[in-house]
C-alpha cells in the first residue's frame, strides 16, 4: 500500500524528468517516412516543361477518372462490407458461420489478378457470355455480345469487389463488440430490422465504417494493376504515363504529390467519420444474439453474402485453379524458380510484417502516451505522416525512396572504407530496402489499426496503472499488449497480406535474382501472357488464404473471447 | 494477467518464423552480390524485358563460356535505380525493349562504349550508336493484325485513320512505348499537326476502349469485337505456334498478318528494338561485351528468331517458319534516334487527342 502510494507520487515527476522515449522513436519513424516524400518533392523542385501540358490535357481527365472510382468503390465497399457484416451478425441463417470468415476471402486476391481473371471470365470468348449464347441460341460472338468489361465501370465493381473486406472487417468487429446492449434494447422496445440497423447500428457503426473505407479508398488510390488493365486513366496511371513514357520524372513527381491532396481528404473524411466516437468502453463488451431467420428469409440472406464472396474470390480463384490445373497437366506450370519465389514472397512479407507491426506500435503507443498528457500535436503529426506511404502509389513511394537509401549507403560506406573494408550496397538491391520499401507502405494499416485498438481501452485503466506506480513500457506489456492482441494480430495478418500482393516496389528495389511470387506473375503478364502466370496467381492467393482466414478467427471472434465466461 | 502467457504463446512462433526468415536464404544476399561482381565467372544483367524471353539464350550463353549470368528484371525505373547506385551498382549490362529508354540511359551518361568489331560487324550502322554506347539486337515490328476473311493489300499506318474501319479498330493503350514509338515516327514523316489529325481518327474509329495487351487484339479480333488492329509481330509468332486447339493458337488462326508501310516514298515497316548497353560502373566490362557480341553471333540471332519470333539484326539468319511467312520486311529508313526524339511529342499527343478516355 505504502510502495503504490509512493510510486503515485512518483509517477509525473519521472515522467517529466525523462525525455520521452517513445515519443522520440515515433518521431523518427514519421522522419524516415517523410524521406521518401521529401526527395519527391525535391524531384518535382527540379521543374518539368511539362506541366502546362499536365494540367490542361492529363489531371482534369485523371482526377475526374479518380474521383468516379473513388466515389464508386467507395460505396460499393461500404454497402457490401456493412451489409454483409449486419446480416451475419444480427441474424442467424443457414451457412452463416462460414459466411463470416468467407466473406474476408477476397483479401487474398490482388487487384491486377481479379483484373485478368475477369478479362478472360467475361471475354466475348469466355464461359459466361458461352453460356449465356448457348442458352439464347446465339451461334457466335459476333451475334450477340455483352458490353467489355474495360473501363470505369467496370473497374469499380471488380474493385469494390475485392476491396470491401476492409469494410466488412472493422465494421464486423464493431458490431459484435460494441453494440449488443443497445440493439437487444432497441429490439425490446419494438423497432422494426430495418429500424434497428439503420437509427442504431448504422451510426454506432460509423467510425468502423470509416477507418475500414479509407483503407479501402487509399487502396484503390494507388492501384495501378487493375485500372491500368482496364484501361482507366486515374492520377496514378498518369504519373506512370508521365515518368515511363515521357521520360520525365519530375512531372511524375507533381503529380504524385498533387495526389497528397487528395490523400489528405480521405483521411480527413475518415478523421470526420470517427469524430465524437468515444467508444472506448471499460466495461466487457458482450456478443450480440443473432435473431433466426427462418425460411426463405434465411436462403435470401444466405444468398446475399455469398455473392459478394462467389464474385470477389471464387471465381476468379475457380478461373486460376482451372488454367493452373491444365498448364500442370501440360507440364508447363511448375518450375524450381516459382517454389524459390513462394518461399522468398513469405520471407520477405514476414519480415516486412514485423517491422511494419512494431514501428506502428511505437507510433500509436506514443501517441497514446501523449494523451494521457494532453500534448497530442507532435504524436498526431508523427502518426499522420508515418501513413501517408500507403497512399503513394508503390513505384512512386519505391522511386521517392532510391535517393535516401543511396545517401544510408553512402554513409555505411564512409565507415566501412574508414574500416579498411570494401564499399557495397547494403541497403539499395538487398533485403534491407524491399522491407523498408513495404514498412513506409502499410504503416498506416499497422498504426491505424493499433491506434483503433488502444482506442477502445479506456483511459481509466492506464490511469489506474500509472497510479499503480507502472511506468509506459511497462504498462504497455501488462496492460495494453494483452488487451489490444486481437487488434495487433489483425494488423499483422492484414500487412502480410499485403505486402506479399505487392508488386511495384518489389519490381524497383528487389536484388538480383530475387523473384516473389508477384514479379513471377508479372513477367509473365508482361509478355502478354498472363494465364501463363496462373499458377503464380494461385499460389499467392493460397499464400493469402491462411493468414485471412487466421484473421477471420482472431478479428471476428475476440468479441468473444474477452466476453464474460 | 493471465492474457501475457497466451500473448507470449502467440508471438513466439512468429519470432521463430522471423529467424527462419532472416536465415537460410537460398537468393543471393547483398554481401554476395557484391564478391560475385569481383568474380571474373558472373555477370550481372538488368533487363527490362522480361527474363523468360531471354533465359534461353543466357542459358546458352552460359554453356558456352561458363559465365554465370543474373537478372534483375526492373520494368519502370531502370535508369533511376542505376543511377542511385552509382559507382557501386553491380549492373554489366543494361537491356531495355525499347528505342527511347535505351536512350536515355545513354543520354544519362549511364553507359560506356564499346569498340568491337564483331557488334559492328553483325549491326547494321542504323540499328546502334556510332560511338558504342548502345546495340540493338533484335527488331520488333509493329505490324497489322486483320480478320483472316478480310481482303486487304497494301495496308498503310495512314488508312487506320479512314473513316471506312469506323468501329472496327482494336490497340492497347496509346500511351505504351510500342504506340508512342509508332506514333513519334508518324510525327517525323508527316508533321505534329497531320499526326493529330490522323491519331483523332484512329481514335473515332476504335471498337473498344485502348487497354489491354497486343494479343487482345487477336482475341478480340475472333470474337468479333473488331476486324483490324496494330501489335506487335512476334505475339503472331508465338500464337501460331501453340498446340493446334489451343486457346491461343485460335486466337493466331484467326487472323492474317500484314506487314503495313509509311504511305510515303520509299516508306517502310516501323520497327523497335530491344538493345543492350555496357552500364558505366560495370565491374565484369570483359564479360560484359562477351554477352553482346555473343547475342549477335548467328546462333544467338536464329534463337531470338525461333524462339522469340522477333526479326534478327544481323542480316542471313534463318528465321522462324511463321515468321518467316509474313513475307520479307522493308524496314522504315528513319534513324531510331530521330524517332525517339518525338517520343514525348507523341506522349502529349495521345493526351491531347483522349485516345484512352
Amino acid at each position: 500500500m505504502t510502495a503504490a502510494a509512493s510510486a503515485l507520487a512518483m509517477a509525473p515527476v519521472r515522467s517529466r524528468a525523462r525525455p520521452d522515449g517513445w515519443l522520440l522513436a515515433a518521431l523518427a519513424i514519421a522522419a524516415v517516412a517523410l524521406l521518401p516524400l521529401l526527395a519527391l518533392a525535391w524531384t518535382a523542385a527540379q521543374g518539368s516543361d511539362a506541366w502546362p501540358h499536365i494540367v490542361a490535357n492529363v489531371l482534369p481527365q485523371a482526377a475526374r477518372n479518380t474521383l468516379w472510382l473513388l466515389l464508386g468503390v467507395g460505396a460499393l465497399s461500404v454497402a457490401i462490407g456493412t451489409g454483409s457484416a449486419w446480416l451475419v451478425t444480427a441474424y442467424d441463417f443457414p451457412g452463416r458461420a462460414v459466411m463470416a470468415w468467407a466473406l474476408l476471402l477476397p483479401l487474398a486476391v490482388p487487384t491486377y489478378i481479379v483484373a485478368y481473371a475477369y478479362l478472360d471470365l467475361l471475354h466475348p470468348l469466355g464461359p459466361v457470355q458461352g453460356a449465356i449464347r448457348s442458352v439464347l441460341g446465339h451461334e457466335g460472338p459476333r451475334e450477340f455480345r455483352l458490353p467489355d468489361i474495360r473501363g470505369l465501370a467496370g473497374c469499380i465493381v471488380l474493385l469494390g469487389l475485392v476491396l470491401y473486406p476492409y469494410v466488412y472487417i472493422t465494421t464486423r468487429a464493431m458490431f459484435m463488440t460494441q453494440a449488443a446492449g443497445l440493439l437487444e434494447a432497441a429490439r425490446t422496445l419494438g423497432a422494426s430490422r430495418a429500424a434497428v440497423f439503420r437509427r442504431v447500428a448504422l451510426p454506432l457503426a460509423r467510425p468502423a465504417i470509416a477507418v475500414g473505407a479509407a483503407l479501402a479508398l487509399l487502396e484503390t488510390l494507388g492501384d495501378i494493376g487493375a485500372s491500368e488493365f482496364l484501361g482507366v486513366q486515374t492520377l496514378t496511371v498518369s504519373v506512370y504515363t508521365t515518368w515511363v513514357t515521357r521520360s520525365d520524372l519530375p512531372g511524375a513527381a507533381q503529380i504524385a504529390l498533387s495526389m497528397l491532396v487528395v490523400v489528405v481528404a480521405v483521411i480527413a473524411l475518415e478523421r470526420s467519420g470517427r469524430r465524437r466516437a468515444g467508444y472506448a468502453s471499460a466495461m466487457r463488451p458482450r456478443p450480440m444474439q443473432p435473431q433466426r431467420l427462418r425460411g426463405a428469409a434465411g436462403w435470401g440472406a444466405l444468398a446475399l453474402v455469398a455473392l459478394p464472396v462467389v464474385l470477389g474470390f471464387v471465381a476468379p480463384a475457380t478461373h486460376l485453379a482451372i488454367e493452373s490445373g491444365q498448364r500442370i497437366v501440360d507440364g508447363t506450370g511448375v518450375s524450381p524458380m516459382l517454389w524459390r519465389s513462394t518461399w522468398n514472397t513469405l520471407r520477405v512479407a514476414l519480415l516486412a510484417t514485423a517491422a511494419t507491426l512494431a514501428a506502428g506500435l511505437v507510433l500509436a503507443w506514443a501517441l497514446r502516451l501523449a494523451q494521457a498528457r494532453r500534448r497530442t500535436r507532435l504524436a498526431t503529426a508523427a502518426l499522420r505522416i508515418g501513413s501517408l506511404g500507403y497512399a503513394v502509389p508503390g513505384t512512386v513511394l519505391a522511386i521517392g525512396l532510391l535517393a535516401p537509401l543511396a545517401w544510408f549507403d553512402d554513409g555505411a560506406n564512409l565507415l566501412l572504407r574508414a574500416a579498411g573494408l570494401e564499399p557495397r550496397m547494403l541497403l539499395m538491391g538487398s533485403l534491407g530496402a524491399l522491407v523498408l520499401a513495404y514498412m513506409l507502405r502499410f504503416l498506416a494499416i499497422a498504426g491505424g489499426g493499433v491506434e483503433a485498438g488502444l482506442a477502445r481501452i479506456a483511459p481509466s485503466l492506464d490511469q489506474a496503472a500509472r497510479g499503480l506506480g507502472a511506468a509506459p513500457r511497462r504498462m504497455l506489456a501488462r496492460v495494453h499488449l494483452p488487451l489490444l492482441r486481437p487488434a495487433l494480430a489483425a494488423a499483422a495478418l492484414l500487412v502480410f497480406v499485403d505486402a506479399m500482393k505487392e508488386l511495384p516496389a518489389t519490381l524497383l528495389l528487389r536484388p538480383l535474382g530475387f523473384e516473389t511470387l508477384a514479379t513471377w506473375l508479372y513477367a509473365d503478364a508482361a509478355r502478354g501472357a498472363y494465364e501463363d502466370g496462373a499458377l503464380a496467381a494461385l499460389l499467392i492467393v493460397l499464400a493469402g488464404l491462411l493468414p485471412v482466414i487466421l484473421l477471420a478467427r482472431t478479428g471476428l471472434t475476440y468479441g468473444h473471447e474477452v466476453a464474460p465466461a | 494477467m493471465p492474457a501475457f502467457p497466451r500473448l507470449v504463446r502467440l508471438f513466439t512462433p512468429v519470432a521463430a518464423l522471423l529467424l527462419v526468415a532472416c536465415g537460410g536464404s537460398p537468393a543471393p544476399a547483398p554481401t554476395a552480390d557484391a564478391e560475385a561482381a569481383a568474380d571474373p565467372g558472373e555477370l550481372n544483367l538488368y533487363t527490362t524485358r522480361e527474363p523468360g524471353l531471354i533465359q534461353p539464350l543466357l542459358d546458352a550463353f552460359t554453356a558456352q563460356t561458363g559465365t554465370r549470368v543474373n537478372t534483375v528484371f526492373v520494368r519502370d525505373g531502370l535508369l533511376e535505380r542505376v543511377r542511385a547506385e552509382g559507382e557501386r551498382s553491380p549492373a554489366d549490362v543494361l537491356m531495355t525493349v525499347d528505342t527511347g529508354n535505351l536512350l536515355d540511359l545513354v543520354d544519362a551518361g549511364q553507359t560506356r562504349p564499346v569498340q568491337s568489331q564483331v557488334l559492328a560487324d553483325a549491326i547494321p550502322a542504323h540499328l546502334r550508336g556510332a560511338d558504342g554506347q548502345w546495340f540493338a539486337l533484335s527488331l520488333r515490328d509493329r505490324i497489322l493484325y486483320a480478320d483472316k476473311d478480310l481482303a486487304l493489300d497494301g495496308f498503310t499506318y495512314e488508312q487506320l485513320a479512314d473513316p471506312k474501319w469506323k468501329g472496327k479498330v482494336c490497340i492497347r493503350s496509346g500511351q505504351h512505348p510500342y504506340n508512342t514509338s509508332l506514333i513519334a515516327a508518324m510525327i517525323a514523316h508527316h508533321g505534329a499537326e497531320a499526326t493529330e489529325t490522323w491519331l483523332r481518327g484512329v481514335k473515332a474509329n476504335l471498337a473498344r476502349k485502348a487497354a489491354g495487351g497486343d494479343r487482345d487484339v487477336a482475341r478480340d479480333i475472333l470474337a468479333g469485337i473488331c476486324e483490324i488492329g496494330i501489335a506487335n509481330a512476334y505475339y503472331v509468332g508465338r500464337m501460331k505456334n501453340e498446340a493446334e486447339g489451343s486457346e491461343q493458337r485460335q486466337w493466331g488462326d484467326a487472323i492474317q498478318v500484314i506487314r503495313p508501310t509509311f504511305a510515303i516514298d520509299g516508306g517502310g515497316t516501323h520497327v523497335n528494338i530491344s538493345g543492350a548497353a555496357v552500364a558505366l560502373h560495370s565491374p565484369n566490362r570483359d564479360n560484359a561485351v562477351k554477352l553482346l557480341e555473343y547475342l549477335v553471333s548467328d546462333e544467338a540471332q536464329s534463337l531470338y528468331a525461333k524462339a522469340n519470333y522477333e526479326y534478327p539484326v544481323k542480316a542471313g539468319v534463318e528465321l522462324d517458319p511463321v515468321v518467316a511467312s509474313f513475307g520479307p520486311m522493308q524496314v522504315d529508313a528513319l534513324p531510331l534516334a530521330r524517332i525517339a526524339e518525338h517520343r514525348r511529342q507523341a506522349s502529349e499527343l495521345v493526351d491531347r487527342v483522349g485516345f484512352d478516355n
